[in-house]
């Protein structure tokens, strides 16, 4: 495996497959999470990191103990071992890395649920990455996540003091925002593979 | 048969996650600091962030390492903060406040300047020309305040609105509903009370209203502890000095000082 195919997926999974706005994965965070940088940043920290781990665990269990019979568990298995890998990081920062554990607070246990993070682990699977490969890709989307939440969170920002329509306001043009924020993204189709 | 093995199998990495989870949380149990949980138990749980905190338990975290005073949270008021004083071993000042609606006129003291017939509320009322009442600073009565107050505590009755000390906590909700800027908080257990907003000159007050303060500095002259001031055509209380004695209310002509 040369240099070059790992520069591509994560250039790929930041960019061109960016989670939120390419491939529309974890846009209750993005929309919820998004209104102040730092909560953004905070919340994205959290999720590279979950998406690293869980992607190390679940990958071998799909390859050693899914493979090839009962792939069809994929997805409740999954589920579970991201569930318990959240609060088993969750006890540990606690315990040696308080600061961080203050920092990112309410959504660590807030990505238990992402989809997300359940959509890498999966989509490294559909790929047929290897296990390198497969957490450089988790790696990046977790990086395009962030990318993807600081980038929207400057708008909302600006949003927040722009004179909007009435019948605009809220929910609305943020939703409108993303999605311009999202065709930006689409300049990026057919880079880096 | 064949469902067999799919079910050992989530059920064993269920079972391996639960069991690896509970050994986590027993082995890598951080020692929660018996303090806070004391007083997070003390305190109400409402999670209002009236304290100024993320919630019950964040104000307990806060005070259990000394950042936060223990007399913050309006809710619980004295009991609760009796119950935080003694888990934390300091005697607290926490005195009661209560809201004070700092005029006594209504329709009848206070002359009319015009008769108002529109939406029953301060806010819209204040919009015409400051009112209907020829003193721009007082109370309106139609009860914006009232019908903010979350523990309805302020009742209006014969057009003016009065706050019941024994309910009020203290929250200061109301303090931004009044247009007039009428409402303040004051230590419960006060013994004297200026019910005038009026910050015109005497001739003019008296004109327009039998109960006003028309800065005759008489107060002021008889506190020996200089509590009482005139500031702007207006006499003012400074509750941390005043001593309560009360010379003040004999001398107060305009039924001002009660």
């Amino acid at each position: 495996m040369s240099n070059t195919t790992i520069a591509s997926i994560l250039l790929a999974s930041i960019l061109t497959n960016n989670m939120v706005l390419s491939k529309f994965l974890g846009i209750c965070p993005f929309l919820g999470v998004s209104k102040k940088t730092n909560t953004a940043f905070s919340m994205s920290i959290a999720v590279i990191l979950v998406m690293v781990v869980s992607t190390a665990v679940t990958w071998p269990i799909y390859n050693y103990i899914l493979s090839p019979d009962y792939t069809y568990l994929q997805t409740i298995v999954f589920i579970l071992v991201i569930a318990a890998i959240v609060q088993l990081i969750e006890i540990v920062l606690k315990r040696y890395i308080k600061p961080v554990y203050n920092a990112l607070g309410i959504y660590l246990p807030l990505i238990t649920t992402n989809c997300a993070v359940l959509g890498i682990t999966m989509l490294n699977i559909t790929d047929g990455l290897n296990f390198v490969q497969s957490l450089v890709n988790a790696f990046g989307a977790g990086l395009g996540f962030m990318l993807a939440m600081l980038l929207f969170s400057g708008v909302r920002e600006r949003l927040e003091t722009a004179d909007i329509p009435p019948f605009l306001k809220g929910l609305p043009i943020t939703l409108v925002s993303a999605a311009l924020v999202s065709l930006s993204f689409l300049g990026f189709a057919g880079i880096g593979g | 048969m064949e469902i067999l093995l799919p079910v050992i199998i989530v059920a064993v990495i269920g079972l391996v996650a639960g069991v690896g989870l509970s050994l986590a949380s027993k082995l890598m149990a951080v020692p929660v600091d018996e303090k806070q949980e004391k007083l997070a138990e003390a305190l109400p749980g409402a999670n209002c962030g009236a304290c100024g905190y993320s919630g019950c338990e964040g104000y307990a975290a806060a005070m259990a390492s000394g950042e936060a005073s223990p007399d913050k949270c309006p809710v619980g008021g004295a009991a609760t903060a009796t119950a935080i004083s003694e888990i934390l071993g300091v005697e607290i000042s926490a005195e009661e406040r209560t809201a004070f609606i700092a005029c006594k006129g209504n329709g009848e003291i206070t002359k009319q300047k015009y008769g108002y017939v529109g939406m029953q509320s301060c806010t819209a009322a204040s919009l015409l020309h400051a009112g209907p009442l020829e003193c721009s600073f007082g109370c309106l009565g139609f009860g914006d305040c009232a019908a903010e107050c979350p523990f309805d505590a302020i009742i209006v009755s014969d057009g003016k609105p009065m706050v019941c000390e024994e309910i009020c906590v203290g929250c200061g909700k109301c303090i931004s509903a009044c247009p007039k800027s009428l409402i303040s908080l004051i230590p419960k257990g006060h013994t004297v009370t200026v019910n005038c907003n009026n910050k015109a000159k005497g001739a003019a007050v008296v004109k327009n209203c039998g109960v006003s303060c028309i800065a005759c500095r008489m107060c002021e002259k008889q506190c020996e502890s200089g509590a009482l001031k005139i500031v702007d055509n207006l006499a003012v209380i400074d509750y941390s000095l005043c001593n309560g004695c009360g010379k003040c209310k004999e001398v107060c002509k305009r039924g001002v000082l009660i």
